[in-house]
């Protein structure tokens, strides 16, 4: 890619990652939620890939990261819920135990913030691990 | 009303992309307009007339929202539509290295 | 005791995440945790068939009833989906068990053990779930679970079967969210009782009519009938093998067959235009299934063309059921017609899965599936000739195996209630089904003389211990099961289900209260 792509992308994909946490943590004040989140995270970091390029070794090492971390985010999404039939009610799965603050804060809602952090991370991870699969496929077979 | 039935033939343009194209990506892309059309056909059945977005501030008072329920349930549907193109594409490119073309009159080993 | 409904979801989906961590570290995790998984499974269920009184309904997250009006997501546990549940989980672990020593062919195991969680996470949250979205996804995540394992082997052929089963299954569950969207838009509400409620307040609509044929084509094709069965051949011939039992054996059952039964029995109201429908599909599918099947020479496919057919015996079981009760006839003669599709259901699936487990195990030692080049493996595998043997002769309806009383059930329902052409035609069917099966042992075990198969390099011998558990126990099970038949175990297990589907107001009384 020419230079100017490269200069550009330098400047904005901190901010595109930023705007990304930013949509993920405001879940419960405003429009969005861990999966637009997660989606425009995703896309932050496969512009860094698309735009410098890399060797087939890091992708590859990359994706075992990645998949990794998918298929952690998901477990830690099943133990908060599992978490609330120790702690909060009579065993119910899936229940809201942290209190709740007032209407309109940031910190409020019990758990909800919790899940859309854990379903954010999932999805930014599932989308570059579907994106460095292809990749990988096409340098290693279609060669 | 005549916004329902465009949502529906939107997705009869969709089965005829499936039915009738024979480029492998182009059955895909078909699947692909089905789906749009169905997600955009829920959203469409949740709409209040004169109503506002359904988000709860401190000024909340006497104001009709649009309902959320569809809203849900097309957030999930996108979802589950990524998994599917994901799949169907992946599984499209290694047609083409096994067989070393697109077209579907051409992969025709199972018979029968 | 309800609190621990999840668990059939969660238990499932939290191994297969965590089979997907650690087996990067520990080679041959996947293979030991799945069958204790399963095996938990299987032995919860159990204890629930022979503690359960009424039905259980758990709403998540606790939430209650708002002024008359179900505002939580419920699951609902009553007779006819701990019966499925029974299904499910027994045949995954048989067939989790069996690919411990099948999948060694392969590479990326513990891919492989993380999508057979997925499939049976999937499948058991569709038959718990009291909510017509929910259903939707989780028949979403069976299915693409489904997708990718048939195409585990990245062979040519595997590759072209999961593309048609891909787009086939695509668009039918396109089918199904939109007529979920024609109810939503007619009933304002997505629980299942609620919706049978503003249905039979505000009466049938064009509206209700069009959301029941477009439910009835989408279901259907994932039922496999005719004509919406070009997928399965293909599919279920190119998977491997214990992939093909479960596909073939429960996932056609779960999110197909019981689907049709629940929103068809519970939820519309019992009509006679669509009995009929479902009846003919019904008697379509088991006469074209079974002549479609006689001509193949491929053991798999077979097998496949013969899970058309006998899908047809349970719709067509049911079908009867439904047209009684819409004419208002007896309702002891719907009752043992609905008994008898539910009982050729759970036969199916362990004579089905048992004989694609056998296929698996000729093809594992020779690498052979045409029937014209295989035979005389009689003398070389003894295990799986007889169990093979003992499952043919079920399939055929044979007495005193369990083939024979469910088809039995069926033709004296169908003679009960006036159809005389329809139990003529179900006995013309199993005759050419024995004919089929005479065809499938003789060119495969009986034919020839065995020296050729211990001269080869390398010999075929016996297959391995985890194989030949999981035929024998199906194969005891085979027999096992004509048990169902005796008044006191029938009354346990297969009652609770018929109740289910035929007492009207029961499902909902259990979750609004009115």
């Amino acid at each position: 890619m020419t230079i100017i792509v490269k200069k550009v992308t330098q400047i904005i994909c901190g901010v595109i990652f930023l705007y990304g946490i930013y949509i993920i943590i405001h879940g419960h004040l405003t429009p969005g939620g861990g999966f637009a989140g997660g989606a425009i995270i995703a896309g932050a970091f496969i512009l860094l890939i698309l735009s410098f390029g890399s060797e087939f070794l890091a992708l590859k090492k990359e994706e075992t990261g990645s998949s990794l971390l998918e298929s952690s985010a998901i477990l830690v999404f099943l133990v908060i819920a599992v978490l609330g039939m120790i702690v909060g009610g009579v065993g119910i799965f899936l229940v809201n135990f942290l209190p709740k603050g007032t209407v309109g804060k940031l910190i409020s809602a019990g758990v909800i913030p919790l899940y859309n952090i854990a379903v954010g991370m999932e999805v930014a991870a599932a989308l570059l691990t579907i994106f460095l699969a292809l990749l990988i496929y096409r340098d290693e077979v279609l060669k | 009303m005549i916004v329902y039935i465009l949502a529906v033939f939107l997705f009869l343009i969709g089965i005829y992309g499936v039915v009738v194209k024979r480029n492998l990506i182009k059955i895909v892309i078909g699947i692909a307009i089905m789906e749009y059309s169905v997600n955009l056909f829920l959203i469409l059945i949740g709409y209040v007339k004169d109503g506002t977005a359904p988000i709860i501030t401190d000024q909340v008072s006497e104001i009709v929202f649009v309902d959320p329920l569809p809203q849900a349930m097309v957030l999930t549907a996108i979802v589950i539509g990524l998994a599917t193109t994901a799949l169907l594409l992946a599984i499209a490119i290694r047609i083409y290295k096994k067989y070393g073309t697109f077209d579907i009159r051409e992969i025709k080993n199972l018979k029968g | 005791m309800q609190y621990f409904i999840p668990l059939f979801v969660a238990v499932p989906l939290g191994g297969a995440f965590l089979i997907a961590i650690i087996g990067n570290f520990l080679k041959g995790f996947g293979k030991i945790f799945t069958s204790i998984v399963l095996a938990f499974l299987t032995g919860f269920s159990l204890y629930i068939v022979f503690t359960l009184q009424g039905s259980l309904v758990y709403g998540i997250g606790g939430w209650e009833l708002f002024d008359k009006i179900p505002i939580a997501i419920y699951m609902v546990l009553d007779g006819l989906s701990i019966y499925l549940l029974l299904i499910i989980n027994l045949i995954g672990f048989l067939s989790a068990f069996y690919s411990i020593s099948y999948i060694q062919k392969f590479t990326a195991e513990n891919n492989y053990y993380t999508l057979f969680c997925l499939m049976v996470a999937g499948m058991n949250g569709v038959v718990l779930s009291g909510d017509l979205f929910n259903i939707y996804v989780f028949l979403e995540m069976a299915a693409i679970a489904s997708y990718a394992l048939v195409a585990f082997g990245i062979e040519k052929e595997e590759l072209e079967a999961s593309f048609k089963y891909q787009v086939l299954g695509g668009v039918s569950s396109l089918f199904i969210l939109l007529s979920i969207g024609f109810l939503y838009w007619y009933t304002s509400t997505l629980n299942i009782a609620d919706i049978s409620k503003v249905i039979a307040k505000k009466g049938g609509s064009q509206l209700v009519v069009f959301s029941q044929v477009i439910l009835l084509s989408g279901f259907g094709l994932k039922a496999a009938m005719i004509p919406f069965h070009a997928w399965l051949p293909d599919a279920h011939s190119s998977a491997p093998s214990p992939i093909s039992s479960m596909l073939s054996g429960v996932l056609i059952k779960a999110i197909g067959a019981y689907v049709i039964l629940r929103l068809f029995f519970n939820m519309f109201e019992v009509s006679y235009n669509t009995s009929l429908v479902i009846t003919i599909i019904g008697t379509l599918s088991m006469v074209i299934g079974v002549l479609l099947a006689i001509g193949q020479w491929d053991i798999k496919r077979l097998l496949a063309y013969h899970s058309i057919s006998q899908m047809g015996y349970v719709i067509l079981g049911v079908g009867i059921g439904m047209l009684v009760l819409a004419q208002n006839g007896e309702r002891a003669v719907a009752a043992l017609s609905i008994a008898g599709g539910l009982f050729h259901l759970f036969n199916h699936a362990v004579f089905k899965g048992l004989l694609f487990l056998n296929a698996g195990a000729v093809e594992y030692e020779t690498g052979i599936r045409d029937m014209k080049r295989l035979g005389g493996l009689s003398s070389v595998m003894p295990v799986t000739t007889s169990t093979s043997l003992s499952a043919s002769m079920s399939i055929s309806g044979i007495p005193p195996f369990n083939g024979f009383f469910s088809k039995l059930i069926i033709i004296i329902a169908a003679i009960q209630a006036k159809y005389y052409v329809l139990s003529i035609l179900a006995v013309f069917v199993s005759i050419i089904t024995l004919a089929s099966f005479l065809k499938v042992q003789r060119f495969t075990f009986f034919n020839k003389k065995g020296e050729n198969w211990i001269k080869r390099e390398p010999p075929v011998r016996e297959v391995p211990f985890t194989m030949c558990f999981s035929m024998v126990f199906l194969a005891v099970l085979c027999l096992a099961l004509s048990m169902l038949i005796v008044p006191s175990v029938r009354d346990i297990v297969l009652t609770p289900a018929v109740d289910a589907l035929i007492e009207a107001g029961e499902y909902t009384t259990s979750i609004l209260g009115y």
